[in-house]
């Protein structure tokens, strides 16, 4: 099966400073791709490359190809319909200034939606899939700030998926939510993978070897080591990726 | 910072056996404390020598306007070569202009300002305009007379007119409001916009949709004291549409509207500064009168955009 | 499959970042295309009117020189006398004799007000400045801040009547001068209408010194006072000196006031009982007199194009030295 993203030698500068290094990627589809590495590794650039919200960044330099779907990105003509292929979540939680109802909505109204039933429909539906409807079905006008941070956090994933995208990205979510709640996102995500690519970037080890399928290592913007989970935990073929695994650094 | 223990210090220690003595202050640190109450009420007093003398001069102005002040000095116009009456007619004009030019600057000011916060790169040209932005709020009133009365009463051929005067006073009043709209947007956390640009929304749409809501409170805040600026300036007026004296029909219809865009007008501000320097057998009272109806209006004015300002934060949405 | 190594790397040159509103940019493929097909080019002219509005900022200023300049320019080819405009205390336009325009004493009735304005405002204003930023708290701040924002609020033509009518008679009475409206009783107002931004930029400048800073200094056993002048001054110099610039920017462009309050005489000032007559207050005082098109009328447009100048000059230095904060930061 042909990969869902493929990097194929990208670079990205920033001025003289180099966050990715001729990396080269394929992220295989229904699959959780787990990528593990130190700070400033360069893992958020390559998840900033996969729906190009690196255009955001200042004086950010990209080079080689991304092709997701088989499509070059930057010769996509329509980089809103990649975004919206493409759900992201942040490692801060973000809670629109809106209301619960709002927040979900946002994007399917963006896009048009205005039947009020179908937005009901589909707000339930996410919200229900990132396992936050109990907590808010009665609430649904409470503003989105006034959250609590695990409840934003999975607030952002029903914002997420509800474009129903073909990749979802996370940022190192669980970083400033509670246990509980990151427990909560992982069974979601075990269970998103059915339906969509997951790339998860994280910092805790752990947490690529139990939901990950296969896993990257990166380091200084390079790729190290890229293979099936418990072969690069167990027996990584690279003496840095094994360092790291152990905790040696990072 | 501690210098060594005194003969003093000494005293103290015997007179205060044990831990009491630790805190007690040296010489050293009671002559710091004196010197900083010192500083303190220093300071203080600077900034009653401002404020007082303005709040006694505020009132004895109010007293001096008391003979006249009243609402028939507002409804009236003004009589018998301005030595008696009220000040209908300026006032009017006065809203008329502030009226207008607020019609052309807030929209060019608000776009503007979202252009600088939301669009624009770190490039030359930015710096050009944040630059351009700077330099318009210091050109002084009497430029910006100058100005308008070369380009709109002049060049635009609108001649001296409410127009030619509107339009100086927009420009004028332009870069206050490009300042506050780019504050009030840069207030949004960037994280929101974020959070929607990676759902795909444009960067119109998000500004739109999420920007412009909440922070159009600091927009008006900012315009709103724009406003009151307008009211009260004379210099870009003075050559450009103001004038001194203007038949208004004092009943009727055309009282409530005397201005038509290509008249000229009376303005408050004018005809305050017109009855103190230049008009002859005009009563104190009478301009005393003026000066407060002109002062009353714009810290009226001013005092809705403050209170505005604090309702906003009171109601903040994260 | 493709082995990825034969996938040549996409042609031109390196993918140079833009930010994400590509020349093409399409809105989202909604429900209904058609419908949203005009939603897209709401979108651009909404944009485009963005960007328009944005680089108008220049374009104003360009044009209020442009339009100055342009009655000033004439008098280049009319044979005037430049040197006799810059160094000259004889301003007599409307000598039938011949005519004088020589500006020096106003320039010098212009910057002798404003310097004398700012020695009695500067002290006021960082002193106000440093108390409402440091030593007044809650309410009291508050309430200051709004005093201090009511009074910038304060139209010139009432400062000026304020002048008049009332400072006038004190000195009078103070001092047994005939006339009231002179070089003192407009550093006097001039002064008190500078105060406010003085205050508010010198306040903020203050407030954007780290916390850190004063905690610092404060657990060395600093006393608050020491903590101002010993870390505060220095550390927020740029911001303070940026905001008498700005005081004194606003001193010079100001045009009611000094007309009403300093009195009709053109010379150089001896004593601070003087009368004096400003670069600002002759353009307002005269303009009204003179035949458009003529020499004196031209030449008030050219005193017109000095003050830009001036204050530009003034404007870009404090712009420079706030950037100057900036770079240090970064560096």
């Amino acid at each position: 099966m042909d990969p869902h993203i493929r990097f194929h030698r990208v670079s990205v500068h920033y001025g003289e400073h180099a966050a990715l290094k001729e990396l080269s990627l394929e992220v295989p589809r229904r699959q959780i791709l787990g990528i593990i590495g130190p700070a400033k590794s360069g893992k958020t650039t390559l998840l900033k490359c996969i729906n190009r919200t690196i255009d955001f960044d200042v004086g950010a330099r990209v080079t080689g190809q991304i092709l997701v779907g088989g499509e070059d990105v930057y010769r996509m003509r329509n980089v809103y319909a990649l975004r919206r292929r493409v759900g992201m979540v942040f490692p801060l939680p973000v809670g629109l200034p809106l209301s619960v109802y709002d927040n979900v909505a946002y994007a399917p109204r963006s896009m048009g939606i205005r039947n009020r039933a179908e937005l009901d429909a589909l707000v339930e539906q996410c919200l229900r899939q990132a396992m936050l409807w109990d907590e808010v079905k009665d609430r649904l006008d409470l503003l989105g700030t006034r959250l609590s941070g695990g409840q934003q956090q999975r607030l952002t994933l029903a914002r997420a998926l509800s474009l129903r995208p073909e990749i979802l990205c996370l940022d190192e979510f669980s970083i400033a939510i509670d246990p509980v709640t990151t427990m909560k996102i992982e069974d979601i995500l075990r269970e998103l993978k059915n339906q969509m690519t997951i790339v998860l970037v994280t910092n805790l080890v752990q947490q690529a070897r139990r939901l990950a399928d296969r896993t990257a290592f990166m380091n200084a913007g390079h790729l190290v080591e890229v293979d099936e989970t418990e072969r690069l935990f167990e027996h990584p073929s690279n003496r840095m990726t094994e360092r790291y695994v152990n905790g040696d650094f990072g | 910072m501690r210098k060594t223990p005194d003969a003093a210090d000494d005293r103290n220690a015997a007179a205060h056996p044990s831990g009491e003595q630790l805190f007690r202050p040296s010489t050293y640190e009671r002559s710091k404390a004196r010197r900083q109450a010192t500083a303190r009420w220093v300071f203080l007093g600077m900034t009653l020598v401002l404020v007082l003398p303005v709040f006694a001069i505020v009132g004895y102005m109010v007293i001096q306007a008391w003979p006249v002040l009243s609402f028939s000095f507002l409804w009236e116009n003004p009589q018998n070569r301005m030595t008696a009456g009220g000040v209908w007619a300026p006032l009017v004009g006065t809203f008329c202009l502030v009226f207008f030019s607020l019609l052309f600057a807030a929209p060019i000011g608000v776009l503007a300002g979202i252009y600088l916060n939301e669009y624009a790169r770190d490039n030359w040209l930015t710096r050009a305009v944040n630059l351009a932005v700077m330099n318009l709020a210091g050109v002084p009133s009497i430029v910006h007379g100058l100005f308008g009365f070369g380009a709109f009463v002049l060049f635009a051929g609108m001649g001296k007119s409410v127009l030619a005067a509107a339009c100086t006073l927009a420009v004028m009043t332009l870069p206050v409001i490009i300042t506050s709209t780019r504050e009030a947007l840069g207030a949004v956390p960037m994280a929101f916009r974020q959070a929607c640009w990676n759902l795909g929304a444009s960067r119109w749409h998000t500004v739109r949709t999420i920007v412009l809501p909440n922070s159009i409170s600091g927009i008006l805040t900012g315009v709103i004291f724009e406003v009151s600026r307008a009211a009260g300036e004379t210099a870009p007026i003075l050559f450009t549409g103001a004038v001194y004296y203007v038949k208004v029909a004092d009943h009727g219809w055309e009282a409530f509207f005397p201005y038509g865009p290509t008249d000229r007008c009376m303005a408050l501000s004018m005809h305050l500064f017109t009855l103190a320097t230049q008009a002859s057998g005009v009563p104190e009272s009478l301009q005393y009168g003026t000066a407060v109806v002109l002062m009353a209006l714009i810290l009226a004015v001013n005092g809705l955009s403050i209170g505005l300002r604090s309702y906003l934060r009171s109601r903040k949405r994260w | 499959m493709s082995d990825p190594a034969s996938v040549p790397p996409a042609s031109g040159p390196p993918r140079i970042s833009r930010a994400a509103d590509p020349v093409d940019t399409t809105l989202p493929n909604a429900r209904s295309r058609g419908a949203r097909g005009w939603v897209r080019w709401a979108e651009r002219l909404m944009e485009g009117l963005i960007y328009l509005c944005g680089w108008s900022a220049i374009l104003f200023v360009l044009a209020i020189f442009f339009f100055v300049f342009i009655e000033a320019a004439p008098l280049a080819v009319q044979g005037f006398d430049f040197v006799e405009f810059f160094t000259s205390v004889n301003w007599r336009p409307t000598s039938n004799v011949r005519p004088q325009f020589g500006t020096l004493a106003l320039l010098i009735g212009s910057l002798s007000v404003t310097g004398l304005a700012m020695l009695l405002a500067v002290p006021l204003g960082l002193g106000a400045a440093v108390y409402i930023s440091e030593f007044a708290t809650g309410k009291t701040k508050e309430v200051l801040k709004i005093v201090v924002e009511l009074l910038a609020a304060i139209p010139s033509v009432v400062w000026g009547f304020i002048g008049m009518m009332v400072l006038g008679p004190i000195i009078i009475r103070f001092t047994g001068t005939p006339v009231g409206v002179n070089l003192l009783n407009g550093s006097v107002i001039l002064a008190l209408m500078s105060v406010p931004i003085i205050v508010s930029i010198a306040e903020d400048a203050l407030k954007a010194v780290p916390d850190s800073y004063r905690e610092a200094a404060l657990s060395l056993g600093a006393s608050q006072w020491e903590v101002v002048y010993r870390v505060l001054f220095p550390a927020a110099k740029n911001g303070l000196l940026a905001a008498v610039l700005l005081g004194v920017g606003r001193a010079i462009g100001e045009t009611m006031a000094v007309l009403m309050v300093t009195g009709h005489a053109i010379q150089i000032p001896r004593s601070l009982l003087d009368p004096i007559r400003t670069l600002t207050a002759t353009i307002a005082a005269e303009l009204g007199e003179t035949v458009q098109g003529d020499t004196h009328f031209r030449a008030l447009f050219l005193i017109g194009l000095v003050l830009f100048a001036l204050t530009f000059v003034v404007n870009l230095a404090a712009d420079l030295i706030v950037k100057g904060i900036r770079h240090e930061k970064n560096a």
